[in-house]
């Protein structure tokens, strides 16, 4: 193999295209040293030009402590800001109409209930899901909000006041709020008698027949639970009683989970996001909660959802 | 490497960055091909600038443009077909049409493409006819060129250039028609009102349009398009080439000084001087030949003023040439078409069509999806009863509102209502109209008796007028399993 460079004879004229060569050779394999076409270096030019100015007014070149700022004084923390501006502007009207409907009336804007199940579903994720789950399906003492079974009332308003005041949330005298005696803990209930009572809410619930424990368990309820629970042990939403006699449990159905429940009680809170959210997005969450499919005092949009969709895709 | 300059070619290269660019005045010529690259270029123009104004009626909910890229609303329709987003497939499938119908007309006549429809070629071709038509033909565009600046150079070139950009504008306003209904943005355009990337799309159009054809012309074939490179590597010598048939022509000259036999070429000059791209041809096939054929019309019109036999320059096979070298008559041209690669290219392209044809001829025009909810996966009711829920979408992609039913097939006792309705109403079907052209987004929850085992759920949508159809789409439905 010769040497790359060959000062002998120096860069030499092709015959064929009359073009001079590099001068290196490999293998007898040369190049050609073919002239750039005139618009093509022009164009490399201004590109340099570009990028000068480019550095100049850009944040381009770096430095120890930081980089070169730039005239025009772009930032990247800039553009967000600016962004997060435009999108916050481009929510406002929503807010505001939001802010003046009261939220019995949403069902009443189909549009704008759609926006507020939308935002709602977005507040949810960030407030919400530590307790009740991305799906909002709750788990053991963390109410599921897609069922149809509701401690505290399940219209909109309902909703509403619950998340604004929150439960058992002391300083918010609106909080709903009460206290379920812990029947065994205090002697209240002997044990005997809270394996009674137990019976006698399994047979209500239908998961056990009645027996002669749940006899004696139903003069105890009479007794001891009806004030709050209702004598037909449907619950009270005064008192976020829960209704016994259905298929939903907060803290479990089976005899173990009751017997707990019946000997130390159950208070569950929840934070009064009224101290924390605006009225605006409270109203969005009551939206999406009673949207999951189990809200209460259901009214039939204007129009067909289907008639009203948009457009798309 | 001592040895390898014998003829003493060694000498300093010019130190110079780039080359100069030798700017080309194609001369006027008139002949059989010239004639057919007017048509063409009539053909092509007309296509580009009538094709937005062509109106079809597609009933009060659509729109009445006859090829409409609506962008906005997602939607692509030409004539009658309506594509929509989903069934971009059938655009893809246009666009191999294209690239394979261009590795066939390759195959069969060469590089067509370059020589009469590529837009480079027809926009370069008027604005040429632009210069001619201000500057004077050939040599007069050359002696103007080197003139020195004066009041008469200036106002001739104002007056070239007012006109490039008249074409320029003229080129870039007609794209955006395709992208909006053509009278309304018309009307827009010229009171100001229509949105700004409509503006800023004309003026780069303009831009690029002023640029290629009044200024880089021939360099964007040499240098910029890929074209040539693909081209190169599909050409043989079976491929139907512009050749000049050096056998007949050389040694070329006018008068010989020896007395010794001529060829036919009188070495007139006038091939390479109609030239849009500026070579010459009697040095062999080259990348930068576009194969337009005006060569061929102007040397015809020289064997005929000298009397000899046209076709010096000629399209023809390399294969061909040699044949005709040696005495022999050369291929007809059909026979040329009918080979091989021709025809495999043919089929290919004619199956892509085919099957292109029969989807569109087949698809359904009501279209269902399903996405079930997985969290949860399934609700336990105070009831008792299992609910699930699914986000449905109805589509109905014909230009009027349709009646349609949604039925629902799963478990025994499953009934199903939506969020649009009360859950007393629950039912196995639901009947909805949907608006013409739009898809529906609806949630539907099911609801099945306690100890409803998993299993499988569909949900079947039906149109409930004259012209049917019906769609399914299979899902589940989830439940606890046995405690
Ligand atoms: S080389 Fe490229 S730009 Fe030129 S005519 Fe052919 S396809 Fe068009
Ligand atoms: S050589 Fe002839 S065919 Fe090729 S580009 Fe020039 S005029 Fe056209």
């Amino acid at each position: 193999m010769s040497a790359p460079e060959n000062n002998e004879t120096g860069p030499r004229i092709d015959e064929p295209t009359g073009t001079a060569t590099m001068g290196h050779e490999w293998d007898g394999i040369e190049e050609l040293n073919t002239p750039l076409p005139t618009w093509w270096l022009y164009t490399f030019y201004a590109c340099i030009v570009f990028a000068i100015g480019y550095c100049v007014v850009y944040p381009a070149i770096p430095g120890i402590k930081e980089g070169s700022h730039g005239t025009f004084g772009w930032t990247s923390r800039g553009q967000l800001a600016s962004e997060m501006d435009a999108a916050k502007a481009a929510r406002a009207p929503v807010l505001a109409a939001l802010d003046a409907t009261p939220i019995e009336d949403l069902p009443k804007n189909p549009e704008l209930l759609a926006k507020a199940v939308a935002g709602g579903k977005a507040a949810f994720k960030v407030n919400c899901v530590p307790c009740h789950g991305s799906g909002a399906a709750g788990s053991i003492g963390y109410p599921n909000l897609n069922d149809d079974d509701w401690l505290w009332g399940g219209t909109l308003t309902d909703i509403q006041t619950t998340l604004e005041h929150g439960i058992r949330q002391p300083g918010d005298a609106a909080t709903r709020t009460s206290m379920m005696p812990s029947f065994g803990r205090d002697g209240i209930l002997k044990p005997a008698d809270v394996q009674d009572v137990v019976s006698y809410v399994r047979q209500i619930s239908g998961q056990e027949p009645g027996n002669a424990s749940a006899q004696r368990g139903a003069a105890l309820f009479a007794a001891n639970c009806v004030a709050c629970h209702n004598p037909d042990g449907k619950g009270n939403r005064m008192f976020g009683a829960p209704n016994l006699t259905d298929k939903v449990w907060l803290y479990g159905g089976s005899r173990t989970a009751i017997a707990e429940t019946v000997t130390n009680a159950h208070a569950g809170v929840m934070p009064a996001w009224g101290n924390r959210l605006s009225p605006a997005t409270i109203k969005m969450l009551a939206a999406y909660v009673h949207s999951l499919g189990g809200g209460e005092a259901f009214a039939a949009p204007a129009a067909p959802a289907a008639d009203a969709a948009s457009t798309g895709q | 490497m001592t040895n390898m300059d014998p003829k003493g070619l060694t000498r300093q290269p010019p130190k110079r960055l780039h080359a100069e660019t030798q700017a080309v005045y194609p001369r006027a010529v008139d002949g059989r091909f010239r004639r057919l690259k007017w048509a063409v270029m009539t053909f092509c123009l007309a296509v580009y600038y009538i094709t937005p104004w062509l109106r079809w009626h597609r009933g009060p909910y659509s729109p009445d443009q006859a090829v409409l890229i609506d962008l906005e609303h997602r939607r692509f329709y030409m004539f009658a077909i309506e594509i929509w987003p989903q069934e971009f497939y059938f655009v893809a499938g246009l666009l191999i049409m294209a690239g394979i119908g261009l590795f066939l007309v390759t195959s069969a006549v060469g590089r067509a493409w370059c020589g009469y429809a590529c837009p480079q070629t027809v926009w370069t071709d008027l604005f040429q006819h632009v210069d001619r038509l201000i500057d004077g033909d050939r040599n007069a565009q050359m002696k103007l060129a080197k003139a020195p600046w004066g009041p008469g150079k200036i106002v001739r070139r104002l007056g070239k250039w007012s006109i490039y950009l008249l074409i320029s504008i003229s080129t870039g306003g007609a794209w955006i028609f395709y992208f909006a209904d053509a009278p309304t943005l018309a009307r827009e355009f010229v009171t100001l009102q229509a949105p700004s990337i409509a503006y800023s799309t004309v003026f780069v159009l303009t831009v690029t349009t002023m640029w290629f054809g009044g200024f880089m012309r021939e360099q964007v074939c040499i240098y910029m398009c890929p074209w040539p490179r693909i081209q190169s590597a599909m050409l043989d010598e079976k491929s139907l080439l512009v050749t000049y048939k050096d056998w007949r022509g050389e040694p070329r000259g006018k008068k010989s000084p020896t007395g010794a036999p001529l060829g036919d070429c009188i070495d007139c000059g006038l091939c390479a001087a109609v030239c849009p791209t500026g070579i010459d041809i009697r040095e062999g096939p080259q990348i930068g030949c576009i194969t337009c054929a005006l060569c061929i019309d102007a040397c015809d019109g020289v064997m005929a003023k000298t009397g000899r036999p046209r076709g010096l320059i000629d399209y023809v096979t390399l294969e061909d040439s040699a044949r005709e070298k040696q005495g022999q008559s050369a291929t007809p041209h059909w026979k040329l078409i009918w080979h091989a690669r021709t025809l495999i290219y043919l089929g290919i392209w004619s199956a892509i069509g085919a099957a292109l044809l029969f989807a569109l001829g087949t698809r359904q025009h009501i279209s269902i999806a399903v996405s079930k909810d997985r969290n949860p996966p399934y609700m336990i009711l105070s009831s008792g009863e299992i609910r699930n829920a699914y986000a449905v979408r109805w589509k109905n992609m014909e230009g009027r509102p349709r009646k349609m039913q949604l039925v629902l097939d799963g478990p025994a006792g499953a009934k199903m209502w939506s969020e649009d309705m009360a859950k007393d109403m629950a039912a196995r079907d639901l009947t909805r109209i949907i608006p013409a052209d739009t898809t529906s987004p609806l949630r539907i929850y099911v609801t099945a008796p306690a100890g409803t085992a998993e299993g499988k759920l569909s949900f079947t949508l039906r149109a409930l007028d004259q012209d049917g159809g019906q769609v399914s789409y299979d899902t589940r439905f989830d439940a606890p399993g046995a405690e």
